[in-house]
């Protein structure tokens, strides 16, 4: 689906996307990772890829299976390198205010792509996976 | 569709300022902001304010909120004051872990462990 790309319009869509979630007996560890990853990932394609450019859109895209959810999200910007983005625990970047955003994505879900030109990431995350601090230490 | 405006209720107590965020999701750059904007002023009004941000309706952040923590604990410590989070539920709690904040932010279980920690009142 296209959404429009201001930081209000995810509520509806994270919404429907728990609730299948929720339909499909994941747990509340679950639903809050993907909860957490969806709204980052979106708030991200808003801001750092539409440039907060309510006139542009974001594609969500995401199937829920039995063990598993896909979802990924899409903005209309230039695209990024997401190894060039530093780890927001260390040094000065532990007392930035942002840059967060990605790594709480990569630490909550199971993978983490992004297409070649950056625009567009794909999450997924299987059941019952209960450690969300892999990404510790 | 209504939207619902984070707020906060703010106690001044004998030795601290206790600030609660009433809302369970605290999630959007608007939210964000508005929080920003009831917080600082409390902050800048109060010399050497002793603050404590009482999560105990919170159940869902996003990181733009760890920003604003960032942002308000830099101003109250620039300002010689003293800050305290309490009452973090367990799932927001593995957000500072995960993310090393539980090293800079001075986290306590509830109000009052925060209100003990705190120096006497001057």
């Amino acid at each position: 689906m296209v959404i429009q790309s201001k930081p209000t319009a995810i509520g509806p869509v994270c919404g429907r996307i728990l609730s299948k979630l929720e339909a499909n007996n994941f747990g509340g560890e679950d639903i809050f990772a993907v909860h957490l990853a969806l709204e980052e990932a979106f708030i991200n394609a808003v801001r750092h890829g539409n440039k907060m450019d309510s006139a542009k859109e974001v594609k969500i895209d995401y199937s829920v299976a039995p063990d598993k959810i896909e979802v990924s999200v899409t903005d209309e910007g230039e695209g990024f390198d997401p190894e060039s983005v530093p780890d927001p625990r260390y040094g000065e970047n532990l007392y930035k205010p942002e840059g967060r955003g990605l790594f709480l994505m990569r630490s909550y879900m199971d993978t983490v792509e992004f297409n070649e030109r950056g625009n567009s990431v794909c999450m997924t995350k299987y059941k019952e996976k209960s450690n969300p601090a892999k990404g510790e230490n | 569709m209504a939207s619902i405006k984070p707020r906060i209720s703010v106690e001044y107590a004998d030795n601290a300022t206790i600030v609660t965020f009433v809302d369970e999701k605290i999630l959007e750059e608007m939210d964000v902001q508005a929080l920003q904007g009831s917080i600082m002023p409390v902050v800048e009004e109060a010399k050497r304010i002793k603050l404590i941000l009482d999560f105990c309706n919170v159940r869902f952040l996003s990181s733009t909120v760890l920003g604003l923590l960032l942002r308000i604990s830099k101003k109250v410590y620039e300002q010689d004051g003293q800050l305290r989070l309490c009452n973090i539920s367990p799932r927001i709690y593995e957000i500072f872990k995960i993310t090393r904040l539980n090293k800079i932010f001075d986290i306590y279980e509830d109000v009052k462990s925060a209100t003990d920690s705190l120096p006497a009142a001057d």
